[in-house]
């Protein structure tokens, strides 16, 4: 049922606690960026979790991260030095941004926990990132075998792509129920969803969905009457008072292109060569996040789709504060939607939000999309 | 009375005259329509010198925007005021500010118009190189193509050879592709030789600067920092020249000399210091004022990568100057052979990269190799708010030299945005540090 997305979100430790006791073989890695290639780590019988913060004030991360690092990365560190990671037997990274990938250092640094890091492209727009990925992916594969003591054959991995694909085809079958008029989940139960999806098991989690999109979504409504539909866009977000004090004003959010959101799923894996080159393929393919985006600029053009596909009325950017890579793009990702007729709020986000202040910026950007053109 | 002789560098003069020419140069190409092409200076600027260009290193110039900036704000503070006018946030990369800036200006600090290149090119060396040189481009129009650079891990991390591989034959390609691109879009013929040559004189160069670093192990120290900002600028605007490798094997000829006479680059030499991070480019008073408590900075993890080419060595279990082509027993005869050499010199021997490279094990490790191996007896450490590359992972080193009872300080500011820098705060913070170490001003 969907109120399962907010319980695994809210007892993410507990529900990898029971899942535990029900697996004790079982290895669990967390990871810090949703370019891990989750596939390959069940196929080697592993669970794989995104480690998110807690939007908890918190001064344990100060001495190891600058001040000017992102808020969202030092809640994450904040969670490893906490012990609220505890119980995982490995952190993995994929080449990331460096603030994220600050956290993992010092999480390794001062954790004695196994790690795992897949120096994967930066950017995917030259060819020779494929082939590049695809080795450094059968190094990591390797690296896996010895950790879990267990070869993983193209059986296992078309096994790990297949449990995978599968999260990823449901959540977007949801999100596609999302373009009607009066779309049948809230955009908070939406990024709920998909960052329980990061935090459990998939093949538990993929019943979950079936049965939410079979028994409760037909003919359901998340808003009583039709609201503005808006589009949220920004770094890492899964801010709960945000989203709700939006939708609990005249608007609903109906599609975003976040990490915790459409951009963890949007792609799945063709299968066109051995299993490794797709998974590979899928990863070279998938929306990509600012810092990946270049020489060639495709994420407007992306974002602008979304937004027109999904018939916005207008788009807020939430960011996290000193998150380079989306200020980078945000002038950019800013004109484009502009030109195409979408008005956009920037918001700056922190580990607790302000949501007082925010609530009075958000009321008046709702006020400017209904306004009537008088002149 | 002095503790040392000291006596001015010769080089010195040499080393502004080559600076000047460069911008000079760049103003001569923008008059007359020859090619330039700019990039960040840690980009494979010997890759586009198989063209007769000039190169236009963005990081040295908006440097040089950030020092000159102290006496005449005007354009400098144009230049920011504009980039964010143009809503780019200011907790960005100063000097990507400081350079959308001044494009959008349509001003160059030395006079006249800004040089419009014919296409940027561009190594991603953290999460803003590869970003800073898109945005420049669009605001030009001109085309762009970007070099994704995944360098070697630490030796602590017993990166695999296979790996290293992959890394080699990934930037490899990249730059054989990259070779016809230029070629495509600048409608000229491709001279590898010339591109042969300018490999040759920047792996000379970054090798000849690391030996002049290694020079500076002498105590009294024969460079201060603020001198070696002078110096490794050369490389960081034309290491591809033969002109810089001269004034390299000029410079170290001289600071061997230097060493071997006694004579420091500060006569009251008592505290040998390293300051971690940037320098600040508006505030180099910095240097003079830790000069007061008898205290010198000997250099940098920056001063010495970002023009240095470094090599571990397995034997020693430390860097030492990496070998250029031609001391290694290369010769260098296809554009084949020459990016091969490139890419894995790039990947291997820029420390300067520290932000990428695996891990924070490894970044302790050399920083206490800094310290033990240049008889440093105090580190302060600059966290920059203006570049988070180069500030990514102070903030554990300095846990890690504080856990090793080496003397560690911290201050933040900003590299070349006055606006974040507090002098007299930066002051009070050493004053403290001083008083730590029981040493008054002198």
């Amino acid at each position: 049922m969907i109120e399962s997305f907010k319980r695994i979100y809210d007892n993410r430790h507990e529900y990898i606690g029971k899942w535990k006791e029900k697996h004790p073989d079982r290895k669990i890695m967390g990871y810090m960026c949703t370019s891990m290639p989750e596939e390959i780590i069940y196929a080697a019988n592993a669970l794989p979790i995104r480690i998110l913060g807690g939007h908890e004030s918190q001064n344990v991360s100060q001495q190891h991260m600058m001040g000017t690092f992102c808020p969202f990365s030092r809640d994450v560190l904040a969670q490893g030095l906490l012990g609220k990671y505890d119980y995982l037997d490995a952190l993995g990274i994929t080449h990331t941004c460096q603030h994220i990938y600050q956290a993992y250092e010092s999480w390794v640094l001062h954790k004695n926990i196994k790690s795992f890091y897949i120096p994967t492209p930066n950017t995917s727009q030259t060819p020779h990132a494929l082939p590049y990925l695809r080795g450094q992916l059968k190094l990591f594969l390797e690296k896996l075998e010895d950790w879990t003591g267990r070869k993983i054959g193209e059986n296992d991995l078309r096994r790990g792509i297949e449990i995978v694909d599968t999260t990823r085809k449901l959540m977007k079958q949801i999100y596609e129920m999302r373009k009607s008029e009066s779309p049948p989940i809230s955009g908070l139960d939406s990024m709920l969803m998909v960052v329980a999806a990061q935090m459990s098991d998939k093949e538990e989690f993929n019943t979950i969905l079936e049965d939410v999109i079979k028994n409760e979504l037909p003919g359901r409504k998340a808003k009583a009457t039709p609201s503005s539909r808006l589009m949220l866009i920004g770094s890492e977000h899964d801010d709960v008072k945000f989203i709700e004090m939006v939708e609990n004003l005249d608007a609903i959010i109906v599609i975003d292109d976040h990490c915790t959101g459409s951009r963890y799923f949007w792609n799945t894996t063709e299968q066109n060569e051995d299993a490794l080159t797709d998974i590979a393929n899928r990863y070279i393919k998938k929306p990509p996040c600012p810092i990946k985006d270049f020489p060639v600029r495709k994420r407007t053009a992306h974002i602008v789709n979304l937004a027109n596909e999904w018939n916005v009325a207008g788009v807020i950017e939430i960011q996290q504060k000193f998150c380079d890579p989306h200020e980078l793009d945000r002038v950019a990702v800013s004109k484009a939607l502009e030109k195409a007729g979408f008005p956009i709020l920037n918001l700056e986000a922190d580990v607790t939000m302000p949501v007082g202040p925010f609530r009075i910026r958000v009321e008046a950007f709702l006020e400017i999309l209904s306004s009537e053109e008088l002149f | 009375m002095a503790k040392y002789k000291t006596e001015p560098l010769k080089c010195w003069d040499k080393a502004k005259e080559l600076r000047s020419e460069v911008y000079d140069r760049i103003a001569k190409a923008r008059d007359e329509g020859t090619m330039i092409v700019s990039g960040g200076t840690e980009s494979a600027i010997s890759l586009p010198a198989g063209f007769d260009m000039e190169f236009f290193g963005g990081e040295p110039y908006v440097a040089g925007c950030a020092f000159m900036g102290k006496n005449d704000s005007s354009k400098y503070m144009k230049y920011f005021e504009t980039a964010e006018a143009a809503k780019f946030p200011r907790d960005l990369c100063a000097y990507m500010r400081l350079s959308v800036g001044s494009l959008l200006c349509n001003s160059y600090a030395f006079g006249g118009t800004y040089p419009k290149p014919a296409f940027n090119l561009q190594t991603h060396i953290c999460d803003t190189q590869g970003k800073w040189y898109q945005i420049m481009s669009e605001l030009e129009g001109v085309p762009y193509n970007a070099l994704d650079l995944i360098p070697f891990e630490w030796e602590s991390e017993y990166e695999s050879e296979e790996s290293k591989n992959l890394k080699h034959k990934y930037l490899k390609d990249q730059m054989l592709d990259i070779i016809d691109w230029m070629e495509d879009i600048s409608g000229k013929k491709y001279d590898d030789e010339k591109f042969i040559n300018a490999l040759n004189c920047e792996c000379e160069s970054a090798s000849l600067w690391a030996q002049c670093c290694m020079v500076n192990r002498s105590i009294p120290a024969v460079m201060d920092e603020k001198m070696m900002h002078s110096l490794y600028v050369i490389a960081a605007l034309m290491r591809h020249e033969k002109a810089s490798v001269n004034f390299y094997k000029e410079l170290l000829d001289e600071l061997k000399d230097r060493a071997e006479r006694g004579i420091a680059a500060f006569e009251n030499e008592r505290l040998r210091l390293l300051l971690d991070g940037m320098p600040p480019w508006h505030s180099l008073e910095i240097y003079r004022y830790i000069e007061e408590f008898g205290g010198v900075s000997i250099g940098s993890h920056f001063s010495f990568g970002v023009s240095g080419g470094w090599a571990y060595d397995s034997k020693q279990d430390t860097r030492v100057p990496a070998m250029p082509p031609k001391e290694a027993g290369v010769e260098l005869r296809t554009r084949e052979d020459a990016c091969s050499w490139y890419s894995k010199w790039l990947l291997n021997t820029n420390t300067i990269l520290r932000s990428l490279k695996l891990s924070g094990q490894g970044k302790n490790k050399h920083i206490l190799d800094l310290v033990k191996k240049w008889n440093v007896d105090g580190v302060l450490i600059h966290l920059n708010r203006g570049c988070e590359g180069t500030a990514a992972g102070q903030m554990e080193i300095r846990y890690f030299l504080a856990e090793n009872n080496i003397p560690v300080i911290t201050f933040e500011g900003n590299h070349a945005d006055i606006r974040e820098f507090d002098l007299p705060r930066v002051k009070t913070t050493i004053n403290t540090f001083m008083e730590t170490l029981d040493l008054k001003k002198l």
